[in-house]
């Protein structure tokens, strides 16, 4: 087995993150990391470099369901293994992402009040006021920190479910920025098989 | 007939969790898009295709080349 790696331990980084939304709802803007940085990867070096080693979420599943052994290791059902699933979820997650943006942009405009909750699988709204204390800025920037971190939690949720159910990092077959960052390099890599034909 | 790791590429997430629990590092994802082994190295020892979220890897008999 190969050594660990100082980017094998990144599973902390993100443990502590979700733990600090229990603390300050602020340190949810810290999870844009973990959109922009596979983004950024697959983009500028065309491969999935974040997922095959950086990405802590998937470090902490494989830890919990590996090493901790709270996974059934059974396979997942083929729906969810296929790609329209895959697709479909996408879709799906970044259509409630654009939600969030918009009310987050009402109470930037000051159109709708600060709602201090954080919503669970897009339905359940739970209060979470114990975890704002002010911002110095605009309401708005709490209303992204709650938006974005009700996103954090709910796919972390899933996949602990899948996890539990399934292989350890289940989640990681129809995790958005799994999905997403795949069919960047694939788009990326037409384009470079087709440059090397000219 | 030698035994190796194949992987059902069309279905691969290229998640890269059979590249960390290879012992071999005979198994890689270099474009993201799906992983690939090289059968020089894989001894099909089926720790990746236990490790596999998507189940896409079998341990398959291939015919030797050489
Ligand atoms: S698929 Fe998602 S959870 Fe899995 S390693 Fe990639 S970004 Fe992380
Ligand atoms: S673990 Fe399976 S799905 Fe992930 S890269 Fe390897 S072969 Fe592909
Ligand atoms: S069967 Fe074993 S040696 Fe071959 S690619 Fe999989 S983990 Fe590596």
């Amino acid at each position: 087995m190969r050594s660990k790696k100082w980017y094998d331990y990144l599973w902390i980084f993100s443990l502590t993150y979700l733990l600090l939304g229990f603390v300050n709802i602020l340190f949810a803007w810290l999870g844009m990391i973990c959109f922009i940085a596979p983004l950024v990867i697959s983009i500028g070096c065309g491969n999935k470099a974040y997922c095959n080693k950086f990405c802590g979420r998937g470090q902490l599943f494989s830890l919990l369901g590996g090493r901790f052994g709270l996974s059934r290791k059974h396979d997942m059902p083929k729906w969810m293994r296929s790609k329209a699933f895959r697709y479909g979820f996408l879709i799906f997650f970044f259509t409630m992402f654009f939600v969030m943006l918009w009310n987050t942009y009402l109470v930037f405009a000051g159109n709708q009040p600060l709602k201090q909750v954080v919503k669970l699988l897009w339905t359940f709204k739970v209060s979470w006021h114990w975890a704002y204390h002010g911002t110095l800025f605009s309401e708005g920037v709490a209303q992204f920190a709650f938006g974005f971190y009700s996103i954090m939690l709910t796919s972390t949720i899933l996949g602990f479910v899948t996890m539990l159910l399934f292989k350890p990092r289940s989640w990681c077959v129809y995790c958005p920025m799994g999905t997403m960052t795949q069919l960047i390099c694939k788009a990326k890599n037409v384009t470079k098989s087709q440059k090397s034909d000219e | 007939m030698k035994r190796k790791a194949n992987v059902n590429t069309d279905l691969c997430v290229a998640c890269g969790c059979c590249v960390k629990v290879c012992p071999k590092s005979a198994i890689s994802v270099p474009d993201g898009v799906f992983a690939v082994v090289d059968s020089t190295l894989c001894v099909s020892c089926g720790k990746c295709a236990k490790e596999c979220p998507a189940s896409v890897i079998d341990i398959v008999g291939v015919h030797d080349e050489k």
